[in-house]
């Protein structure tokens, strides 16, 4: 075997290498400054807080007050517009289904619930939605964490890594969750939906998300001029959502679970 | 040293072909946009086209997760956005589902075998918008919220 001597070695073979490593380097290192200046100049040109780009904090909790007083019996307004901002009412009942099956099992995000007290005869009505707990049993219980609590206490399914196990919807005390059980068409931009996951009111999120104040069931109920519905930040002490609970005496449903729900009810 | 600099000659050639040849297949690429979307009249997407061409669905990916759980949504990077730049317009006037037969999403998924889930849940044509207009008007009508609205529509 020929033995290599170090005299032997053709020195410009490290010339060559030495000029190609300074190339690159130099390459990569312009780049990256670039990179770095175009980044910076990017953030220079954002002026204060903007919904669309930050990503959510828990300096904010979304919630909602229901003054079961003013809500009106048989007033479905809020439920309606719910349906038209989240293209619920883009579902077809498919055919040969019975339209009983199809009430039952069509997704709804929020009820109207009517409670009649049997000794006095009281009629109650509110609307019964996801209850957006601070501690809530459908994130527990997800197998995949598709089920999840995001940082300004909305709870939301993540579709993309839902399965369809519907473990949430038996979790859920308020029943609030509906699953998706057949191909949709049509759907709106803004509300994905298909078959096979779970889904439940997100206080309506795109609006969050682009910095609209209110949700659209709040929105109907002022607009029917009962203003039932009260939606704002909880832990904001000048929200007009702290500012009513401050006044009125409100109530969880089932605070007997310590789940700290995000909508609360007051006059029942 | 003549060797040094015929070698560094062609590090340079090199370099110059392999940039030359981005440039050749971003242009044999323009052929996948379809005609009368928006698109076709730009000269390139959100990154090179050669970059789009192997990696849209990273970046539709990263930001598919960044807009669920912590709310951004003002990137180039949004299903909604590819939809709304992509989608052709038929004769009708109507926007033509972009993952329908020889439309945007089919030319090379369907040349490629793979299949593509994304449309089982999201629109396939512009619809609505991103927060619905009607219920920003509904919204400002109903006097809800002393607070302004933000714009709705980016």
């Amino acid at each position: 075997m020929k033995k290599y001597e170090k005299d032997t070695l053709d020195p410009s073979r490290r010339r060559f290498f030495g000029a190609a490593a300074g190339l690159t380097a130099s390459l990569v290192t312009s780049g990256v400054v670039l990179h770095a200046a175009s980044a910076e100049s990017e953030s220079d040109s954002e002026g204060g807080l903007d919904p669309r780009k930050d990503p959510v904090t828990d300096e904010v909790r979304w919630g909602l007050l229901v003054d079961t007083a003013k809500c009106a019996d048989g007033c479905t307004a809020c439920v309606e517009a719910c349906d038209r901002e989240n293209g619920l009412d883009l579902q077809v009942k498919p055919e040969g289904e019975s339209q009983s099956k199809w009430d039952m099992q069509k997704a709804v995000w929020i009820r109207k619930v009517r409670l009649k007290d049997n000794q006095t005869g009281r009629i109650t009505n509110l609307p019964l939605m996801c209850q957006h707990c601070e501690h809530p049993p459908c994130v527990d219980v997800c197998p995949t964490g598709a089920s999840f609590k995001r940082a300004d206490g909305i709870v939301m399914v993540d579709r993309h890594i839902c399965i369809g196990c519907r473990y949430c919807m038996m979790a859920c005390p308020y029943k609030a969750r509906s699953f998706i059980h057949e191909t949709m068409h049509d759907q709106l931009t803004r509300v994905p939906r298909g078959k096979g996951c779970v889904e439940s009111c997100n206080l309506c999120v795109n609006r969050r998300d682009y910095g609209v104040a209110s949700t659209a069931c709040a929105d109907a109920c002022a607009a029917e001029g009962h203003n039932a519905i009260v939606f704002g930040d909880l832990k904001d002490p000048d929200s007009p959502i702290s500012l009513a609970l401050k006044e009125l005496s409100s109530r969880q449903i089932r605070e007997d679970l310590a789940l700290n729900t995000g909508v609360r009810y007051s006059g029942i | 040293m003549a060797t040094a600099a015929v070698r560094a000659g062609l590090v340079a050639v090199g370099l110059a072909w392999a940039l030359g040849a981005q440039v050749v297949l971003a242009g044999d690429t323009r052929s996948f946009v379809t005609e009368g979307s928006k698109a076709h009249g730009l000269s390139q997407c959100v990154r090179p086209t050669d970059f789009m061409l192997r990696h849209h669905m990273d970046l539709i990916k990263h930001q598919r997760d960044l807009a669920v759980h912590e709310g951004i949504r003002d990137t180039d990077n949004d299903l909604d956005g590819c939809v709304a730049c992509h989608v052709s317009v038929g004769a009708d006037g109507q926007a033509i589902p972009i993952n329908a037969e020889k439309q945007f999403c089919d030319t090379c998924h369907e040349f490629a075998a793979v299949h593509l889930n994304c449309f089982d849940c999201h629109a396939t044509v512009p619809n609505g918008g991103p927060v619905s207009e009607q219920a920003l008007k509904a919204h400002r009508m109903s006097g809800a919220s002393e607070q302004p609205a933000g714009e709705g529509q980016p």
